[in-house]
Protein backbone atom coordinates (compact mmCIF):
# COMPACT_ATOMS: atom_id res chain seq x y z
CA UNK A 1 0.00 0.00 0.00
CA UNK A 2 3.19 2.08 0.16
CA UNK A 3 3.25 4.47 -2.70
CA UNK A 4 7.07 5.10 -4.07
CA UNK A 5 5.18 8.54 -6.09
CA UNK A 6 4.51 10.00 -2.78
CA UNK A 7 7.45 11.87 -2.11
CA UNK A 8 5.83 13.75 1.24
CA UNK A 9 5.91 10.74 3.09
CA UNK A 10 9.13 10.44 5.34
CA UNK A 11 10.73 7.14 5.63
CA UNK A 12 12.80 7.80 8.65
CA UNK A 13 12.94 10.34 11.41
CA UNK A 14 16.08 12.47 12.48
CA UNK A 15 17.31 9.57 14.82
CA UNK A 16 16.81 6.74 12.96
CA UNK A 17 14.22 5.03 14.94
CA UNK A 18 11.03 5.60 13.67
CA UNK A 19 8.98 2.51 11.91
CA UNK A 20 8.04 3.37 8.80
CA UNK A 21 5.36 5.94 7.32
CA UNK A 22 3.18 4.21 4.84
CA UNK A 23 0.66 6.15 2.61
CA UNK A 24 -2.96 4.89 2.92
CA UNK A 25 -5.33 5.66 0.48
CA UNK A 26 -8.67 5.65 1.88
CA UNK A 27 -11.97 5.80 -0.70
CA UNK A 28 -12.76 6.79 -3.24
CA UNK A 29 -14.97 3.93 -2.48
CA UNK A 30 -15.06 3.68 1.10
CA UNK A 31 -18.32 3.63 3.15
CA UNK A 32 -17.54 5.58 6.14
CA UNK A 33 -16.45 8.71 3.48
CA UNK A 34 -20.12 9.37 2.82
CA UNK A 35 -19.75 9.35 -0.88
CA UNK A 36 -16.32 9.45 -3.07
CA UNK A 37 -13.68 11.28 -1.26
CA UNK A 38 -10.37 10.04 -1.53
CA UNK A 39 -8.05 10.41 1.41
CA UNK A 40 -4.30 10.26 1.38
CA UNK A 41 -3.34 9.44 4.77
CA UNK A 42 0.50 9.12 6.45
CA UNK A 43 0.38 6.97 8.95
CA UNK A 44 2.90 5.75 11.67
CA UNK A 45 1.64 2.10 12.67
CA UNK A 46 -2.07 3.52 13.54
CA UNK A 47 -1.09 7.08 14.32
CA UNK A 48 -2.09 9.52 11.38
CA UNK A 49 0.59 11.77 10.53
CA UNK A 50 -0.58 13.66 7.51
CA UNK A 51 -3.88 13.33 5.78
CA UNK A 52 -4.82 15.15 2.34
CA UNK A 53 -8.03 15.06 1.24
CA UNK A 54 -9.00 14.60 -3.00
CA UNK A 55 -12.27 15.90 -3.88
CA UNK A 56 -13.64 16.60 -7.40
CA UNK A 57 -14.57 12.81 -7.91
CA UNK A 58 -18.46 13.92 -8.12
CA UNK A 59 -17.74 17.67 -10.02
CA UNK A 60 -20.88 18.00 -12.37
CA UNK A 61 -19.79 21.77 -13.10
CA UNK A 62 -22.50 23.07 -11.55
CA UNK A 63 -21.28 26.77 -11.82
CA UNK A 64 -21.26 25.80 -15.31
CA UNK A 65 -24.21 24.86 -15.82
CA UNK A 66 -25.67 27.56 -14.25
CA UNK A 67 -24.06 29.89 -16.60
CA UNK A 68 -25.85 28.41 -19.75
CA UNK A 69 -29.84 27.77 -18.15
CA UNK A 70 -32.21 30.63 -17.47
CA UNK A 71 -32.95 31.37 -13.28
CA UNK A 72 -35.78 28.82 -12.87
CA UNK A 73 -33.38 26.43 -14.77
CA UNK A 74 -30.93 26.37 -12.36
CA UNK A 75 -33.12 25.12 -9.43
CA UNK A 76 -33.20 21.51 -10.04
CA UNK A 77 -29.34 21.68 -10.17
CA UNK A 78 -28.94 23.46 -6.96
CA UNK A 79 -31.34 20.66 -5.94
CA UNK A 80 -28.52 18.11 -6.44
CA UNK A 81 -25.87 19.73 -4.75
CA UNK A 82 -26.48 18.64 -1.14
CA UNK A 83 -29.01 15.90 -2.36
CA UNK A 84 -29.54 14.80 1.34
CA UNK A 85 -31.42 18.71 2.39
CA UNK A 86 -32.57 19.89 -1.32
CA UNK A 87 -34.94 22.09 0.29
CA UNK A 88 -32.01 24.34 1.42
CA UNK A 89 -30.27 24.75 -1.26
CA UNK A 90 -32.93 25.80 -3.25
CA UNK A 91 -34.40 28.11 -0.80
CA UNK A 92 -30.96 29.66 -0.78
CA UNK A 93 -31.36 30.61 -4.03
CA UNK A 94 -33.97 31.43 -4.01
CA UNK A 95 -33.72 33.88 -1.51
CA UNK A 96 -30.32 34.96 -3.50
CA UNK A 97 -32.42 35.65 -6.72
CA UNK A 98 -35.19 37.64 -4.55
CA UNK A 99 -32.84 39.99 -3.26
CA UNK A 100 -31.31 41.63 -6.60
CA UNK A 101 -34.85 41.58 -8.06
CA UNK A 102 -36.55 42.99 -4.99
CA UNK A 103 -39.40 40.47 -4.69
CA UNK A 104 -41.18 40.21 -1.18
CA UNK A 105 -42.98 37.07 -1.00
CA UNK A 106 -46.27 37.02 1.25
CA UNK A 107 -46.61 36.01 4.95
CA UNK A 108 -48.05 32.52 3.82
CA UNK A 109 -45.22 31.59 1.12
CA UNK A 110 -42.27 32.40 3.77
CA UNK A 111 -44.50 30.33 6.29
CA UNK A 112 -43.95 27.30 4.23
CA UNK A 113 -40.61 27.72 3.22
CA UNK A 114 -39.74 27.66 6.95
CA UNK A 115 -42.17 24.74 7.62
CA UNK A 116 -40.18 23.02 4.58
CA UNK A 117 -36.98 24.20 5.86
CA UNK A 118 -37.14 22.76 9.42
CA UNK A 119 -38.96 19.66 8.40
CA UNK A 120 -35.60 18.69 5.73
CA UNK A 121 -33.64 20.10 8.69
CA UNK A 122 -34.61 17.47 10.67
CA UNK A 123 -34.64 14.90 7.93
CA UNK A 124 -31.09 15.75 7.10
CA UNK A 125 -30.18 15.36 10.53
CA UNK A 126 -31.54 12.37 11.22
CA UNK A 127 -29.44 10.70 7.90
CA UNK A 128 -26.05 12.72 9.74
CA UNK A 129 -26.72 11.34 13.11
CA UNK A 130 -27.92 7.39 11.83
CA UNK A 131 -25.08 7.33 9.46
CA UNK A 132 -22.22 8.27 12.44
CA UNK A 133 -23.84 5.92 14.80
CA UNK A 134 -23.18 3.09 11.94
CA UNK A 135 -19.73 4.70 11.27
CA UNK A 136 -18.77 4.42 14.98
CA UNK A 137 -20.38 0.55 15.30
CA UNK A 138 -24.49 1.14 16.59
CA UNK A 139 -26.71 -0.16 14.24
CA UNK A 140 -30.29 0.66 15.52
CA UNK A 141 -30.16 3.99 16.06
CA UNK A 142 -30.04 4.40 12.14
CA UNK A 143 -32.67 2.34 11.57
CA UNK A 144 -34.53 4.62 13.99
CA UNK A 145 -34.21 7.74 12.52
CA UNK A 146 -34.65 6.53 9.16
CA UNK A 147 -37.94 5.36 10.01
CA UNK A 148 -38.62 9.23 10.60
CA UNK A 149 -37.27 10.53 8.00
CA UNK A 150 -38.87 8.26 5.64
CA UNK A 151 -42.23 9.62 7.04
CA UNK A 152 -40.93 13.25 5.85
CA UNK A 153 -40.22 12.42 2.98
CA UNK A 154 -43.99 10.88 2.31
CA UNK A 155 -44.90 14.75 3.82
CA UNK A 156 -42.43 16.33 0.71
CA UNK A 157 -43.85 13.82 -1.53
CA UNK A 158 -47.58 14.50 -0.80
CA UNK A 159 -46.57 18.18 -1.61
CA UNK A 160 -44.93 18.30 -4.48
CA UNK A 161 -44.31 14.80 -5.54
CA UNK A 162 -40.56 14.22 -5.18
CA UNK A 163 -39.26 12.28 -2.53
CA UNK A 164 -35.30 13.87 -2.59
CA UNK A 165 -35.01 16.57 -5.57
CA UNK A 166 -38.09 18.80 -5.05
CA UNK A 167 -37.17 21.49 -7.12
CA UNK A 168 -39.83 23.15 -4.55
CA UNK A 169 -39.04 26.58 -4.20
CA UNK A 170 -39.21 28.99 -6.99
CA UNK A 171 -37.76 32.13 -7.06
CA UNK A 172 -40.75 34.31 -6.03
CA UNK A 173 -42.62 30.97 -4.66
CA UNK A 174 -43.19 27.77 -4.07
CA UNK A 175 -43.91 25.35 -6.37
CA UNK A 176 -47.17 23.76 -4.88
CA UNK A 177 -49.12 24.81 -1.99
CA UNK A 178 -49.77 22.57 0.99
CA UNK A 179 -52.44 19.74 0.20
CA UNK A 180 -55.61 19.24 2.48
CA UNK A 181 -54.89 17.43 5.33
CA UNK A 182 -51.09 18.11 5.61
CA UNK A 183 -51.20 20.03 8.98
CA UNK A 184 -52.70 17.38 10.64
CA UNK A 185 -50.41 14.86 9.24
CA UNK A 186 -47.71 16.95 9.92
CA UNK A 187 -48.90 17.27 13.47
CA UNK A 188 -49.23 13.61 13.96
CA UNK A 189 -45.72 13.05 12.70
CA UNK A 190 -44.47 15.76 15.26
CA UNK A 191 -45.98 14.28 17.82
CA UNK A 192 -44.60 10.75 17.42
CA UNK A 193 -41.44 12.18 16.77
CA UNK A 194 -41.10 14.33 19.76
CA UNK A 195 -43.05 11.75 22.59
CA UNK A 196 -40.73 8.70 20.71
CA UNK A 197 -37.91 9.17 18.32
CA UNK A 198 -36.55 11.73 20.34
CA UNK A 199 -36.51 10.55 23.42
CA UNK A 200 -35.00 7.04 22.22
CA UNK A 201 -32.59 9.20 20.45
CA UNK A 202 -31.27 10.66 23.74
CA UNK A 203 -31.09 7.38 25.49
CA UNK A 204 -29.24 5.74 22.70
CA UNK A 205 -27.11 8.08 21.79
CA UNK A 206 -26.70 11.44 23.50
CA UNK A 207 -26.75 9.35 27.12
CA UNK A 208 -25.12 6.34 26.08
CA UNK A 209 -21.68 6.03 28.19
CA UNK A 210 -20.19 3.65 25.05
CA UNK A 211 -21.01 6.45 22.91
CA UNK A 212 -19.92 9.56 25.22
CA UNK A 213 -16.60 7.88 26.07
CA UNK A 214 -15.90 7.26 22.25
CA UNK A 215 -16.31 10.65 21.14
CA UNK A 216 -15.74 13.59 23.50
CA UNK A 217 -11.92 13.63 23.43
CA UNK A 218 -12.06 13.20 19.76
CA UNK A 219 -11.56 15.84 17.14
CA UNK A 220 -11.31 18.43 19.12
CA UNK A 221 -12.16 21.63 16.99
CA UNK A 222 -11.20 25.08 18.88
CA UNK A 223 -12.98 27.95 17.80
CA UNK A 224 -10.12 29.86 16.13
CA UNK A 225 -9.38 26.86 14.08
CA UNK A 226 -13.26 26.81 13.34
CA UNK A 227 -13.60 30.89 12.40
CA UNK A 228 -10.29 30.90 10.32
CA UNK A 229 -11.53 27.67 8.33
CA UNK A 230 -14.92 28.98 7.70
CA UNK A 231 -16.42 26.32 9.54
CA UNK A 232 -20.35 27.08 9.84
CA UNK A 233 -23.70 25.46 10.91
CA UNK A 234 -23.29 22.42 13.52
CA UNK A 235 -19.82 22.45 13.25
CA UNK A 236 -19.00 25.86 14.06
CA UNK A 237 -21.96 25.84 17.12
CA UNK A 238 -20.42 22.32 18.27
CA UNK A 239 -17.23 24.49 18.50
CA UNK A 240 -18.84 26.70 20.83
CA UNK A 241 -19.96 30.11 19.14
CA UNK A 242 -22.89 30.72 18.75
CA UNK A 243 -23.74 31.90 15.25
CA UNK A 244 -26.99 30.95 13.55
CA UNK A 245 -28.22 33.62 10.61
CA UNK A 246 -31.65 32.12 11.40
CA UNK A 247 -31.00 34.40 14.62
CA UNK A 248 -28.29 36.70 13.42
CA UNK A 249 -29.42 37.55 9.75
CA UNK A 250 -32.87 36.39 9.69
CA UNK A 251 -34.76 35.93 6.91
CA UNK A 252 -38.27 34.85 5.59
CA UNK A 253 -39.60 35.66 8.94
CA UNK A 254 -37.72 33.75 11.16
CA UNK A 255 -37.41 36.32 13.91
CA UNK A 256 -40.75 35.48 14.35
CA UNK A 257 -40.07 32.02 15.21
CA UNK A 258 -39.22 31.35 19.03
CA UNK A 259 -36.22 29.13 19.15
CA UNK A 260 -33.15 27.98 20.91
CA UNK A 261 -29.71 28.20 18.93
CA UNK A 262 -28.08 24.67 20.21
CA UNK A 263 -24.24 25.47 21.09
CA UNK A 264 -22.19 22.98 22.12
CA UNK A 265 -20.87 22.81 26.22
CA UNK A 266 -18.63 20.56 26.42
CA UNK A 267 -20.59 18.29 29.12
CA UNK A 268 -17.61 15.49 28.82
CA UNK A 269 -14.60 16.90 27.42
CA UNK A 270 -13.42 19.78 25.77
CA UNK A 271 -15.76 21.78 23.67
CA UNK A 272 -15.66 21.39 20.17
CA UNK A 273 -15.28 17.29 20.12
CA UNK A 274 -16.51 15.22 18.21
CA UNK A 275 -19.57 14.31 20.48
CA UNK A 276 -20.58 18.19 20.75
CA UNK A 277 -20.64 18.25 17.25
CA UNK A 278 -23.43 15.43 17.50
CA UNK A 279 -24.96 16.72 20.27
CA UNK A 280 -25.98 19.89 18.51
CA UNK A 281 -27.39 18.22 15.65
CA UNK A 282 -29.63 16.21 18.17
CA UNK A 283 -30.50 19.03 19.87
CA UNK A 284 -31.14 20.90 16.49
CA UNK A 285 -33.68 18.39 15.38
CA UNK A 286 -35.73 19.26 18.85
CA UNK A 287 -35.22 23.14 18.03
CA UNK A 288 -36.74 22.39 14.56
CA UNK A 289 -39.97 20.64 15.62
CA UNK A 290 -40.68 23.63 17.85
CA UNK A 291 -40.57 25.89 14.75
CA UNK A 292 -42.51 23.41 12.52
CA UNK A 293 -45.11 23.52 15.52
CA UNK A 294 -45.19 27.15 15.01
CA UNK A 295 -44.91 27.29 11.61
CA UNK A 296 -47.76 24.80 11.33
CA UNK A 297 -49.83 27.17 14.13
CA UNK A 298 -49.25 30.50 11.74
CA UNK A 299 -50.67 28.38 8.88
CA UNK A 300 -53.44 27.40 10.59
CA UNK A 301 -54.84 31.05 11.56
CA UNK A 302 -53.98 32.01 7.95
CA UNK A 303 -55.81 32.35 5.38
CA UNK A 304 -54.77 30.40 1.97
CA UNK A 305 -53.14 32.40 -0.44
CA UNK A 306 -52.07 32.31 -4.38
CA UNK A 307 -47.95 30.49 -3.72
CA UNK A 308 -47.63 31.73 -7.26
CA UNK A 309 -48.39 35.22 -6.68
CA UNK A 310 -45.40 36.78 -6.37
CA UNK A 311 -43.70 34.80 -9.20
CA UNK A 312 -42.50 36.76 -12.20
CA UNK A 313 -43.55 35.71 -15.42
CA UNK A 314 -39.69 36.45 -16.29
CA UNK A 315 -36.76 35.77 -13.86
CA UNK A 316 -34.91 38.84 -15.42
CA UNK A 317 -32.84 40.23 -12.24
CA UNK A 318 -31.45 44.09 -13.16
CA UNK A 319 -27.80 44.54 -13.65
CA UNK A 320 -25.72 43.91 -10.15
CA UNK A 321 -24.42 41.30 -7.89
CA UNK A 322 -25.39 39.95 -4.47
CA UNK A 323 -23.89 37.28 -2.11
CA UNK A 324 -27.02 35.76 -0.45
CA UNK A 325 -26.79 33.44 2.60
CA UNK A 326 -28.85 31.11 4.18
CA UNK A 327 -28.70 29.05 7.22
CA UNK A 328 -28.68 24.64 5.18
CA UNK A 329 -28.68 21.71 7.48
CA UNK A 330 -25.09 21.39 6.67
CA UNK A 331 -23.96 25.55 7.76
CA UNK A 332 -23.95 28.73 5.81
CA UNK A 333 -24.93 28.29 2.12
CA UNK A 334 -23.44 30.95 -0.04
CA UNK A 335 -24.09 31.94 -3.40
CA UNK A 336 -22.47 34.91 -5.16
CA UNK A 337 -24.50 35.78 -8.08
CA UNK A 338 -23.63 38.30 -10.19
CA UNK A 339 -26.32 39.25 -12.91
CA UNK A 340 -25.63 41.19 -16.39
CA UNK A 341 -29.38 42.31 -16.77
CA UNK A 342 -29.86 38.72 -18.66
CA UNK A 343 -32.26 35.77 -18.18
CA UNK A 344 -28.94 33.72 -17.19
CA UNK A 345 -26.41 34.22 -14.43
CA UNK A 346 -23.72 35.80 -15.64
CA UNK A 347 -21.82 33.98 -12.49
CA UNK A 348 -22.60 31.96 -9.52
CA UNK A 349 -20.78 30.98 -7.49
CA UNK A 350 -21.35 27.95 -4.63
CA UNK A 351 -19.91 28.43 -1.12
CA UNK A 352 -20.84 25.31 0.17
CA UNK A 353 -20.57 24.48 4.08
CA UNK A 354 -19.02 21.08 3.66
CA UNK A 355 -15.92 22.27 1.52
CA UNK A 356 -14.64 24.54 3.76
CA UNK A 357 -15.39 22.23 6.85
CA UNK A 358 -12.98 19.52 4.79
CA UNK A 359 -10.52 22.34 4.01
CA UNK A 360 -9.90 22.01 7.98
CA UNK A 361 -9.63 18.29 7.65
CA UNK A 362 -5.76 17.63 7.41
CA UNK A 363 -5.48 20.64 10.90
CA UNK A 364 -8.05 18.11 12.71
CA UNK A 365 -6.58 14.31 11.60
CA UNK A 366 -3.14 15.47 12.14
CA UNK A 367 -2.26 13.03 15.01
CA UNK A 368 -5.63 10.98 15.54
CA UNK A 369 -5.63 7.08 15.39
CA UNK A 370 -6.94 5.96 11.86
CA UNK A 371 -10.39 4.66 13.71
CA UNK A 372 -10.77 7.91 14.65
CA UNK A 373 -10.74 9.34 11.28
CA UNK A 374 -13.75 7.95 10.71
CA UNK A 375 -15.66 9.89 13.53
CA UNK A 376 -13.91 12.47 12.19
CA UNK A 377 -15.71 12.58 8.83
CA UNK A 378 -18.71 11.63 9.65
CA UNK A 379 -18.58 14.20 12.71
CA UNK A 380 -18.39 16.88 10.09
CA UNK A 381 -21.14 15.68 8.28
CA UNK A 382 -20.04 16.30 4.85
CA UNK A 383 -21.96 15.58 1.79
CA UNK A 384 -19.93 15.16 -1.94
CA UNK A 385 -22.28 16.36 -3.91
CA UNK A 386 -21.95 20.19 -2.13
CA UNK A 387 -18.06 19.97 -1.47
CA UNK A 388 -17.78 19.17 -5.63
CA UNK A 389 -20.94 20.58 -7.19
CA UNK B 1 -20.08 50.41 10.95
CA UNK B 2 -21.58 50.80 8.16
CA UNK B 3 -19.57 50.51 4.56
CA UNK B 4 -19.08 53.75 4.30
CA UNK B 5 -17.24 54.18 7.63
CA UNK B 6 -14.94 51.08 6.86
CA UNK B 7 -14.35 52.90 3.07
CA UNK B 8 -13.54 56.07 4.73
CA UNK B 9 -10.68 54.35 7.23
CA UNK B 10 -9.53 51.82 4.40
CA UNK B 11 -8.68 54.92 1.93
CA UNK B 12 -7.59 57.38 5.43
CA UNK B 13 -4.79 54.59 5.39
CA UNK B 14 -4.08 53.54 1.93
CA UNK B 15 -5.17 56.60 0.01
CA UNK B 16 -4.54 55.31 -4.25
CA UNK B 17 -4.71 51.67 -3.20
CA UNK B 18 -8.14 51.52 -3.06
CA UNK B 19 -8.93 52.57 -6.87
CA UNK B 20 -13.17 52.55 -6.65
CA UNK B 21 -16.01 51.48 -3.91
CA UNK B 22 -19.48 50.90 -4.82
CA UNK B 23 -21.09 51.20 -1.37
CA UNK B 24 -24.65 51.05 -2.31
CA UNK B 25 -25.54 48.01 -4.07
CA UNK B 26 -26.84 44.89 -1.97
CA UNK B 27 -23.22 43.48 -0.96
CA UNK B 28 -20.94 46.33 -0.87
CA UNK B 29 -17.19 46.38 -1.86
CA UNK B 30 -14.09 48.46 -2.66
CA UNK B 31 -11.82 47.16 -5.54
CA UNK B 32 -8.30 47.35 -4.25
CA UNK B 33 -4.93 47.95 -6.38
CA UNK B 34 -3.78 44.01 -7.13
CA UNK B 35 -0.28 44.82 -5.29
CA UNK B 36 -1.70 46.41 -2.12
CA UNK B 37 -4.22 43.45 -1.64
CA UNK B 38 -1.94 41.59 1.15
CA UNK B 39 -1.68 45.13 3.07
CA UNK B 40 -5.12 45.59 2.97
CA UNK B 41 -6.24 42.39 3.50
CA UNK B 42 -4.09 42.28 6.53
CA UNK B 43 -5.44 45.20 8.05
CA UNK B 44 -8.66 44.49 7.44
CA UNK B 45 -8.39 40.85 9.62
CA UNK B 46 -6.25 42.24 11.99
CA UNK B 47 -7.42 45.75 13.27
CA UNK B 48 -9.62 45.93 16.06
CA UNK B 49 -12.28 48.14 14.81
CA UNK B 50 -12.87 45.90 11.82
CA UNK B 51 -11.28 42.30 12.90
CA UNK B 52 -13.11 40.41 9.70
CA UNK B 53 -11.85 37.19 10.73
CA UNK B 54 -13.76 35.13 8.63
CA UNK B 55 -13.62 34.93 4.97
CA UNK B 56 -16.87 33.99 3.90
CA UNK B 57 -16.45 33.23 0.20
CA UNK B 58 -13.53 33.92 -2.61
CA UNK B 59 -15.04 34.11 -6.16
CA UNK B 60 -13.35 34.54 -9.21
CA UNK B 61 -15.32 36.01 -12.13
CA UNK B 62 -14.05 36.23 -15.85
CA UNK B 63 -14.90 40.08 -17.86
CA UNK B 64 -13.84 39.59 -21.22
CA UNK B 65 -15.98 42.10 -22.34
CA UNK B 66 -15.35 45.09 -20.56
CA UNK B 67 -12.56 47.64 -21.46
CA UNK B 68 -9.75 46.96 -20.22
CA UNK B 69 -10.70 42.82 -20.47
CA UNK B 70 -10.16 41.48 -16.59
CA UNK B 71 -10.78 39.27 -14.24
CA UNK B 72 -12.35 39.90 -11.02
CA UNK B 73 -11.22 37.66 -7.36
CA UNK B 74 -13.72 39.04 -4.76
CA UNK B 75 -13.66 38.30 -1.68
CA UNK B 76 -16.42 38.46 0.65
CA UNK B 77 -15.24 39.16 4.66
CA UNK B 78 -17.51 39.12 7.83
CA UNK B 79 -16.33 39.60 11.21
CA UNK B 80 -17.75 37.43 14.19
CA UNK B 81 -16.88 40.40 16.66
CA UNK B 82 -19.10 42.93 14.92
CA UNK B 83 -21.38 41.44 12.67
CA UNK B 84 -20.31 43.49 9.70
CA UNK B 85 -19.89 42.51 6.35
CA UNK B 86 -17.55 43.77 3.58
CA UNK B 87 -16.17 42.89 0.20
CA UNK B 88 -13.07 43.67 -1.88
CA UNK B 89 -12.22 43.12 -5.47
CA UNK B 90 -9.02 43.00 -7.03
CA UNK B 91 -8.98 43.13 -10.88
CA UNK B 92 -6.27 41.62 -12.54
CA UNK B 93 -5.40 41.51 -16.68
CA UNK B 94 -6.76 38.13 -18.43
CA UNK B 95 -2.96 36.81 -18.97
CA UNK B 96 -0.52 35.83 -16.65
CA UNK B 97 -3.68 36.86 -13.88
CA UNK B 98 -1.50 36.73 -10.44
CA UNK B 99 -2.16 37.96 -6.91
CA UNK B 100 -0.61 37.37 -3.48
CA UNK B 101 -2.79 34.51 -1.52
CA UNK B 102 -3.67 35.19 1.60
CA UNK B 103 -4.20 31.94 3.23
CA UNK B 104 -1.68 33.38 6.22
CA UNK B 105 -4.55 35.42 6.87
CA UNK B 106 -7.49 33.02 6.90
CA UNK B 107 -6.88 28.97 6.37
CA UNK B 108 -10.01 28.39 4.10
CA UNK B 109 -8.14 30.38 1.41
CA UNK B 110 -6.12 27.64 0.45
CA UNK B 111 -9.03 25.65 -0.93
CA UNK B 112 -10.71 28.45 -2.07
CA UNK B 113 -7.83 29.85 -4.43
CA UNK B 114 -6.93 26.43 -5.15
CA UNK B 115 -10.47 26.28 -6.89
CA UNK B 116 -10.48 29.64 -8.10
CA UNK B 117 -6.49 28.60 -10.34
CA UNK B 118 -8.17 25.52 -11.13
CA UNK B 119 -11.43 27.01 -12.87
CA UNK B 120 -9.95 30.56 -13.95
CA UNK B 121 -6.18 30.24 -14.60
CA UNK B 122 -5.06 32.79 -11.58
CA UNK B 123 -1.93 32.24 -9.53
CA UNK B 124 -1.61 32.77 -5.89
CA UNK B 125 1.65 33.51 -5.48
CA UNK B 126 3.08 32.29 -1.64
CA UNK B 127 0.66 29.39 -1.74
CA UNK B 128 1.63 26.28 -0.07
CA UNK B 129 0.49 24.05 -2.36
CA UNK B 130 -1.36 25.31 -5.52
CA UNK B 131 -2.61 22.33 -7.33
CA UNK B 132 -6.16 21.87 -9.38
CA UNK B 133 -8.92 20.40 -6.90
CA UNK B 134 -11.68 20.24 -8.54
CA UNK B 135 -11.29 18.89 -11.73
CA UNK B 136 -8.92 15.93 -12.91
CA UNK B 137 -5.05 16.42 -12.55
CA UNK B 138 -4.30 16.26 -16.02
CA UNK B 139 -7.18 18.48 -17.09
CA UNK B 140 -5.82 21.39 -19.72
CA UNK B 141 -6.97 24.84 -19.56
CA UNK B 142 -9.24 26.89 -17.03
CA UNK B 143 -13.22 26.07 -17.96
CA UNK B 144 -14.96 28.96 -15.82
CA UNK B 145 -13.61 31.66 -19.01
CA UNK B 146 -16.00 33.05 -20.52
CA UNK B 147 -14.06 31.88 -23.74
CA UNK B 148 -13.61 28.48 -22.86
CA UNK B 149 -14.30 25.62 -25.67
CA UNK B 150 -14.88 22.04 -24.73
CA UNK B 151 -11.61 19.99 -26.16
CA UNK B 152 -12.86 17.54 -28.91
CA UNK B 153 -10.98 14.79 -26.79
CA UNK B 154 -10.12 13.94 -22.76
CA UNK B 155 -7.21 10.99 -22.75
CA UNK B 156 -8.45 9.69 -26.16
CA UNK B 157 -12.18 9.81 -25.52
CA UNK B 158 -14.28 11.61 -27.41
CA UNK B 159 -15.67 14.46 -25.71
CA UNK B 160 -18.63 15.53 -27.37
CA UNK B 161 -19.66 14.15 -30.54
CA UNK B 162 -18.60 15.99 -34.09
CA UNK B 163 -20.50 16.95 -36.83
CA UNK B 164 -19.21 14.14 -38.96
CA UNK B 165 -19.34 11.93 -35.91
CA UNK B 166 -23.37 12.98 -35.96
CA UNK B 167 -23.13 12.13 -39.87
CA UNK B 168 -21.99 8.98 -38.89
CA UNK B 169 -24.32 8.03 -36.10
CA UNK B 170 -27.59 9.48 -38.45
CA UNK B 171 -26.66 6.50 -41.49
CA UNK B 172 -26.96 4.26 -38.63
CA UNK B 173 -23.09 3.50 -37.73
CA UNK B 174 -23.22 3.05 -34.08
CA UNK B 175 -19.69 4.40 -32.84
CA UNK B 176 -18.62 4.82 -29.41
CA UNK B 177 -20.69 2.56 -27.70
CA UNK B 178 -19.08 -0.61 -27.72
CA UNK B 179 -19.82 -4.39 -28.30
CA UNK B 180 -23.38 -3.98 -26.53
CA UNK B 181 -26.16 -5.53 -27.58
CA UNK B 182 -29.28 -3.38 -27.45
CA UNK B 183 -31.60 -5.98 -28.65
CA UNK B 184 -34.63 -7.22 -25.82
CA UNK B 185 -33.82 -10.39 -24.08
CA UNK B 186 -37.78 -11.17 -24.44
CA UNK B 187 -37.74 -10.02 -28.12
CA UNK B 188 -38.98 -13.99 -29.13
CA UNK B 189 -42.36 -13.55 -26.63
CA UNK B 190 -43.35 -10.57 -28.99
CA UNK B 191 -46.16 -11.13 -31.36
CA UNK B 192 -44.61 -10.60 -34.96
Amino acid sequence: MTSPAAGWARDWDEDGLDTDEMVINMGPQHPATHGVLRLELRTDGEVVRGARPHIGYLHRCFEKHAENVDYPGVMPYADRMDYVASMGNTLGFALTVEQLMGIDPSPYVQTIRVLMAELQRIASHAVAVGTYTMDIGAFTPFLHLLRDREKILDLFEWTCGARLLYNYNWVGGVSHDLPDGFIRAARDFLREFDSVTFPELLDLIIHNKIFVKRLANVGVCAPELAISYDLTGPNLRGSGVPRDLRKDAPYSSYQQYDFDVAVGVGQYGPVGSCFDRNWVRVVEMRESSKIVHQALDRLEAMEKADVHETVPKRVKPPKGEVYGRSEAPRGQLGFYLVSDGGIMPYRLKVKSPCFTAMSAFHHLAKGMMIADVIALIGSLDIVLGEIDR
Amino acid sequence: MDAEEIHHILVQRFGDAIASATLDAATPFAVVAAHRLLDVASFLRHDHALAFDNLMCLSGVDYPKETPPRLEVVYHLFSHFHFQTFALKVHLPRENPSVASVESLWGVANWHEREAWDLFGIVFTGHSDLRRILLPDDWQGHPLRKDWQDPDYYNGMHVKPTAQMMDRVLQGERIGVGPFDFTPPNRDLEPS
